[in-house]
């Protein structure tokens, strides 16, 4: 899901309509594992912030097409020219998006590509107990079908388990789970990625050197993503965790699965985040109701608050925001009048006393970002890998794939910035991706093929 | 040189990357159809006979350049209205891009990826090991391969440029050689492995199109001199 969020002095009202946001749910752990990714895999969270207070702030998007820092964008903005903004920093924002799931992707493929391990079948999660490897088509085919089913379903569960203890605040609780999984990723996938990294490409490695590497690794992935680190770090270690768990389920997931898969879970994402009653609705509502920031460990975000190195003392005194919405918040007060904004203190949030106006230009410099759920990045490496792995056009098949997720990435943005509010970033991709796979496979390899033989050219 | 041109002209500005990306993407929908085409004819017919196969070959080519420069044409039209979008949206009321530069880079898209399909499978097996052109095939297969892939994506960018100019002068026998120059490019491959017959007319025709762009995008003799003696 790609959520939005505005920060215009017309939210105050009540009716957050235009500000969600969404984590979707991720698939959970293999099956030797019971720890969970779940709020991890599934989650797609983009969030949009305007500068809707900072219109004195230096531009520090500095390119041609996004020349605003002339205009002032005061509170009592119109609607309009709200959106005009909102759209100018479109293609900014596209492009903050484009290079990380191009890494996460290229990350995979290379991986699959040279990597023999993962496109071994070496058994199959519990998660999907029915094995494909039936006589039969039509028995394939339904025990593919059934194998999405209990997997849509343990996502569901997972999704509404979240929602529950998020709305009964049970914060240590889903702190807990969340650091659970990530500690398990970033050291046991880890292990064995390098494991068989180093076994294709016959290095040897000794077990103290390889431990002391995991380790420093997991250590300072562990803190980047749960506390504070340099912005490209945690971006760079959200991708590799993206790209493990991709790569885990290209592995354990059979065929057909995967597919069906890949399709229902767009399905269910467009479910979840548009209808009124959909977990991962509520979950945003529910975050934006009590204006807290959702967990980081879920959604990727393209910018963030300098919250390190700013001597400011009530910035201290927030948590784990790297959130651009935390600063957007605080921002959005800021440039409010001072009373309002003392009126509307969350837990989270620090006293905002009345400050020169420059200071807040600096706050606000690095707010605006997208942002994406992890979830997202690692369905469309999912995606892209199998491609790579199972399609007998080889290249030509993967990137095809990978413009079409590009361009549905693309489309997905532009919607986002014409309905302003969350939105899931998986079905347009994903039916795209899809769409090209199956026809690139079946009807465009043959003629390139030929083509080749003959050496012709189109 | 292609990966050059994209590197210094295109990566720096958001904007030209989507135009790129899409413009990629159009490309490849027109391959999907035209492949489709080919595909149900290729079932449809007889798949012992050899001459006929051929010949579906040849019409599959030649629809698919016929619809590849069809899908530039619409292209052309959703970036019209991209630019009276983004011109409402600046306050300047001047567009951020102007279409020459989107003409430029849909080129570029189009001929990086048509450039990357007719190539990369052929570069992935050329990692491996193998003796080229063994079974009495041309020897100079990779080299030539490569030579016409470059060939073609650089006439892919100077033909969005000219299609782009003609469709906003109405030009449109500008448009129609832009076609025929395409399928000549096309047509010429078939003359393959003669070497000579596909590759020479293929470089000449793309320094017509070059010197052609190069006028309509403003240049001039005295321009290249100046910018060759760095004036």
């Amino acid at each position: 899901m790609i959520t939005f969020m505005n920060n215009s002095d017309s939210e105050e009202e009540p009716c957050n309509e235009r500000t969600s946001l969404m984590s979707a749910e991720s698939p959970p752990v293999p099956s030797y594992q019971d720890g969970l990714q779940a709020s991890e895999a599934g989650e797609a969270q983009a969030h949009r912030k305007r500068r809707t207070g900072s219109s004195r702030s230096p531009n520090n998007v500095a390119d041609g097409d996004m020349s605003d820092s002339g205009v002032p964008v005061r509170e009592s903005t119109s609607e309009n020219e709200e959106e005009e903004l909102t759209l100018k920093y479109g293609a900014k924002h596209v492009i903050m998006l484009f290079v990380p799931v191009t890494l996460c992707m290229i990350v995979v493929v290379a991986t699959i590509k040279s990597v023999r391990f993962y496109t071994e079948k070496n058994g199959q999660l519990i998660y999907t107990p029915f094995t494909e490897d039936t006589p039969s088509v039509g028995q394939r085919l339904l025990n593919s079908v059934l194998n999405t089913i209990i997997m849509i379903s343990v996502i569901v569960v997972m999704t509404v388990f979240l929602v529950l203890l998020y709305k009964y605040r049970c914060y240590k609780f889903i702190h807990g789970w969340l650091i659970l999984s990530s500690l398990m990723l970033l050291f046991l996938f880890t292990y064995i990625y390098l494991g068989e990294v180093l076994k294709t490409y016959n290095v040897a490695m000794d077990y103290p050197t390889l431990f002391l590497v995991i380790w420093n690794f997991g250590a300072v992935g562990m803190i980047c993503i749960h506390w504070k680190g340099p912005l490209q770090l945690q971006q760079a270690y959200l991708i590799m965790i993206s790209a493990l768990m991709a790569l885990v389920f290209i592995k354990y997931l059979p065929e057909w699965s995967a597919w069906v898969i890949l399709g229902a879970i767009s399905i269910y994402d467009l479910m979840a985040v548009l209808c009124p009653k959909g977990p991962l609705r509520m979950l945003v509502e529910t975050a934006q109701e009590r204006n807290e920031p959702i967990f980081p460990a879920l959604i990727y975000s393209s910018a963030m608050m300098w919250t390190v190195g700013m001597a400011k003392p009530d910035t201290a005194a927030r948590g784990p925001s790297q959130q651009t919405w935390d600063a957007a918040e605080d921002g959005r007060e800021n440039h409010r009048s001072p009373s309002h904004a003392d009126s509307q203190m969350s837990e989270t949030r620090s006293p905002v006393p009345t400050r020169p106006i420059t200071s807040f230009e600096e706050l606000e410099e690095e707010e605006r970002g997208v942002k994406l759920g992890l979830g997202d990045f690692i369905f469309y490496s999912v995606l892209v890998g199998k491609a790579a792995a199972t399609a007998s056009g080889d290249w030509n098949t993967t990137l095809a794939c990978f413009v079409a997720i590009l361009i549905g990435l693309c489309l997905t943005l532009l919607l986002l910035a014409v309905f302003k509010k969350a939105l899931p970033a998986l079905p347009i991709s994903i039916t795209f991706g899809l769409i090209f796979y199956f026809s690139t496979d079946n009807l465009v390899r043959p003629f390139m093929d030929t083509l080749a033989f003959h050496q012709l050219y189109i | 040189p292609a990966l050059g041109l994209f590197l210094f002209t295109i990566a720096r500005d958001p904007l030209r990357i989507i135009i790129l990306i899409a413009g990629a993407f159009f490309w490849l929908v027109s391959l999907l159809l035209s492949s489709l085409i080919w595909f149900i004819a290729v079932k449809a017919s007889d798949p012992r006979d050899e001459p006929l196969q051929k010949g579906l070959l040849i019409f599959g080519v030649m629809f698919s350049v016929l619809l590849q420069e069809a899908f530039r044409f619409l292209y052309y039209k959703l970036l019209r209205k991209a630019i009276e979008g983004l011109v409402a949206l600046s306050e300047d009321g001047c567009s951020p891009i102007s279409i020459q530069q989107m003409a430029y880079v849909a080129g570029v898209g189009f001929g990086l990826m048509s450039g990357a399909f007719s190539m990369i499978n052929l570069l992935a097996d050329a990692l491996g090991p193998g003796a080229v052109g063994i079974h009495g095939d041309s020897q100079l297969y990779f080299l030539t391969s490569a030579f016409m892939t470059m060939v073609l994506i650089f006439l892919h960018t100077f033909w969005g440029i000219l299609f782009f100019h003609g469709c906003e002068h109405r030009r449109w026998w500008e448009i129609t050689a832009v076609v025929v120059m395409h399928l000549a490019v096309s047509g010429s491959t078939f003359c393959n492995p003669l070497y000579v017959g596909s590759l020479v007319p293929s470089y000449l025709l793309m320094a017509a199109a070059a010197a052609w762009a190069y006028l309509l995008s403003g240049g001039s003799a005295q321009n290249l001199r100046r910018f060759l003696l760095c004036k």
